[in-house]
């Protein structure tokens, strides 16, 4: 793999050893949360969050809707502070580093780590070849044609689509399916490779198909990558998850909670509290 | 899987069934409207107003089709064509005015669009002979000018407001942009002048005035439009690019100004045409000279909307000549403005983005 900027640290003019990827396996935590409040201006979103994010594992978020669970997601890489108003309590660290330290650039903290959104979006201006490209051009990062060209091909194989579009990568993003273009929006995201994938409702908007394409790319994807992704599909989160996360609000409304963690298997075959029974069993939700 | 049969399509109408309607003749309408253009020429030529002729005949028409529709059709289909009929109308209605000033502006501005009209000033001519070069130039120049003042001052503020601006300071610059689009351009020429003559002392006239007071027109067109255009660029693409670790400002300047851009452009034409006609603000602070003069900082500047109105207003003897040039000085000026248009039609077509 070229060597690019893009793996310089998170905290800016700090040189901290960077952890090598392949060590991951024998550590048991790659994100970890606690205490995590977040706050719109006078609106409590989500409150007192505890996590550890298992490496090179899927863990999916589950809840109904309002529960704070992609207000959550957003927070793991500080992409909530693009509202006005948003306010952050607690810890996110990333191998050991808080994320929300004073001296921490949150730019520098999306290299690390990616998200891919709910509905496709390609960048419209832009061919196949840029928009996975643009991670490592808009970044102003200056490697050679070719080792660019590598990178493209690396990170369409990675995100399956290599074979569908290596004939027309100088075609517009936006002529591709639904399916296709939420696989090229996975492939921009490896492309600058981070150590973590966020995915809100990365299938919602695909049909059955395309969502399968996605869950077998998940499989693929979490021996390289940390991967929390927010489903409303309960299926999905089943079939595809080693880890999963079950939000609700009170009875009173928001504060979003987290209500049970564990894996998949536990909270799908033998939960532990009764609301996460009710609604993975579809009793409510 | 041939088994199945394609079913066979049942229309209304072919059945007998309750499905049925009445239904007006398939080229009812065309030849209504025909026989109305007929009763129309034939009107005129009866002597009657061409307008008026025009508007009695599509009248009548329109009262008859619904009418006939309401017979034959029943109470719904003549309240649509009713509501077609008007619509249709109306836009016509709108387009009258338009097509109307059109051919009398090329009617009479064609009897002195010739070479020499392009080529020589006003410099030592009296009567017939002459032509706009000067003022051509000098309307090039002025808006030109204007134009390069107006557009980066017009973006960085609507860049300001649509992706930085918040609370106080957003409110008053969106109140006073919608000021400023209601200031008289006259007082725009007046404040022009103030200024300048602040500095240069009184009566003093240069064609970067007239830019000023023009670029002060400008300014609110270019920052609305390039904000409307900017407030489209879905949020989405946005976070897209921070996602990837894209920092603010390259994302505006790489992922949303490019898929803007195309209606940024239409939206900096249509200020430019916008300006590019008015007299009052440059005949104050440029005025009028009939020769050549291409420096901007020095000395009076002729253009073609001043041009137009002087050679209109206070004619020499015989007035032909100078009416003449006044009207083919007011079509040049809108042939520059068509182009205008088309250049940022075309601008649109080849790099246009589609918005989800």
């Amino acid at each position: 793999m070229p060597e690019t900027e893009l793996g310089q640290q998170i905290a800016t003019g700090t040189a901290v050893a960077t952890p090598d990827p392949s060590s991951r396996g024998g550590r048991t935590t790659h994100l970890r949360v606690k205490g995590l409040n977040v706050h719109y201006g006078d609106f409590h979103a989500v409150a007192d969050i505890n996590m550890d994010i298992a490496p090179n594992a899927v863990t999916a978020l589950i809840g109904s809707s309002g529960c704070g669970k992609s207000t959550f997601l957003r927070s793991l890489n500080r992409m909530h502070e693009l509202i006005p108003g948003a306010r952050t309590e607690g810890l996110v660290e990333l191998d050991g580093q808080d994320i929300y330290a004073p001296d921490v650039d949150p730019v520098l903290v999306r290299r690390k780590i990616g998200m891919v959104f709910q509905s496709p979006n390609p960048f419209p201006t832009m061919s196949i070849y840029d928009n996975v490209a643009a991670g490592i051009k808009l970044n102003g990062s200056r490697i050679s044609r070719s080792e660019l060209d590598g990178v493209v091909e690396w990170a369409l194989k990675g995100a399956s689509l290599w074979d569908e579009v290596k004939d027309r990568l100088k075609g517009p993003g936006a002529g591709l399916s639904g399916g296709q273009q939420q696989r090229l929006c996975i492939a921009r995201a490896i492309a600058v490779q981070p150590e973590v994938i966020l995915m809100d409702e990365p299938a919602s908007a695909l049909d059955p198909i395309a969502t399968q394409a996605i869950e077998d790319l998940l499989l693929e994807l979490k021996k390289d990558y940390t991967i929390v992704i927010v489903t409303h599909n309960m299926q999905q989160a089943a079939r595809a998850s080693d880890y999963t996360a079950f939000f609700n609000v009170g009875p009173d409304g928001p504060p979003g909670r987290l209500i049970e963690f564990d894996t998949t298997q536990k909270i799908f075959g033998a939960p532990s509290n009764e609301q996460t029974a009710a609604y993975v069993t579809g009793r409510f939700g | 899987m041939s088994t199945a049969q394609p079913p066979v399509p049942v229309l209304p109408g072919t059945t007998g069934s309750e499905l049925t309607a009445g239904k007006l003749p398939q080229r009812a309408v065309p030849a209504v409207y025909g026989v109305a253009a007929l009763a129309a020429v034939g009107l005129a030529l009866a002597g009657m107003n061409r307008a008026l002729a025009i508007v009695l005949a599509a009248a009548v028409a329109g009262v008859f089709l619904v009418g006939w529709a309401w017979l034959v059709e029943g109470r719904r289909r003549a309240i649509d064509r009713l509501v077609t009929i008007s619509v249709t109308s109306a836009f016509f209605a709108a387009l009258a005015p338009l097509v109307s000033l059109v051919e009398t502006v090329a009617v009479k501005g064609s009897a002195r669009f010739d070479a020499e009209f392009f080529t020589s000033s006003m410099r030592n001519v009296v009567g017939e002979g002459g032509g706009a070069y000067h003022a051509i130039l000098g309307t090039l120049i002025i808006t030109g000018l204007a134009t390069l003042m107006s557009v980066p001052i017009g973006v960085l503020t609507a860049i300001y407001l649509v992706e930085y601006g918040r609370g106080r300071l957003k409110t008053a610059i969106t109140f006073f942009v919608d000021l400023m689009t209601g200031i008289p351009s006259i007082v725009a020429g007046l404040f022009a002048f103030a200024v300048f003559a602040i500095f240069f002392g009184p009566g003093i006239r240069m064609g970067i005035m007239g830019a000023v007071a023009l670029s002060i027109l400008m300014i609110p067109i270019v920052v609305r439009s390039t904000e409307e255009m900017l407030k489209i660029v879905p949020n989405s693409l946005r976070e897209a690019s921070y996602a990837l670790g894209v920092s603010k400002w390259r994302t505006i300047v790489k992922v949303v100004l490019p898929t803007a851009l195309a209606g940024m452009i239409t939206g900096i034409v249509v200020a430019i045409a916008r300006v590019i006609g008015e007299t009052a603000p440059l005949l104050v602070t440029v005025g009028a000279i009939t020769s050549v003069n291409g420096d901007p900082f020095n000395g009076r500047m002729s253009n073609l909307p001043v041009f137009s109105y002087d050679s209109y207003r206070s004619p020499g003897v015989p007035p032909e000549p100078y009416l003449q040039r006044a009207w083919a000085a007011a079509l040049a000026l809108i042939i520059i403005v068509l182009a205008l248009n088309l250049v940022a039609r075309l601008v649109y077509r080849r790099y246009g983005t589609h918005l989800r």
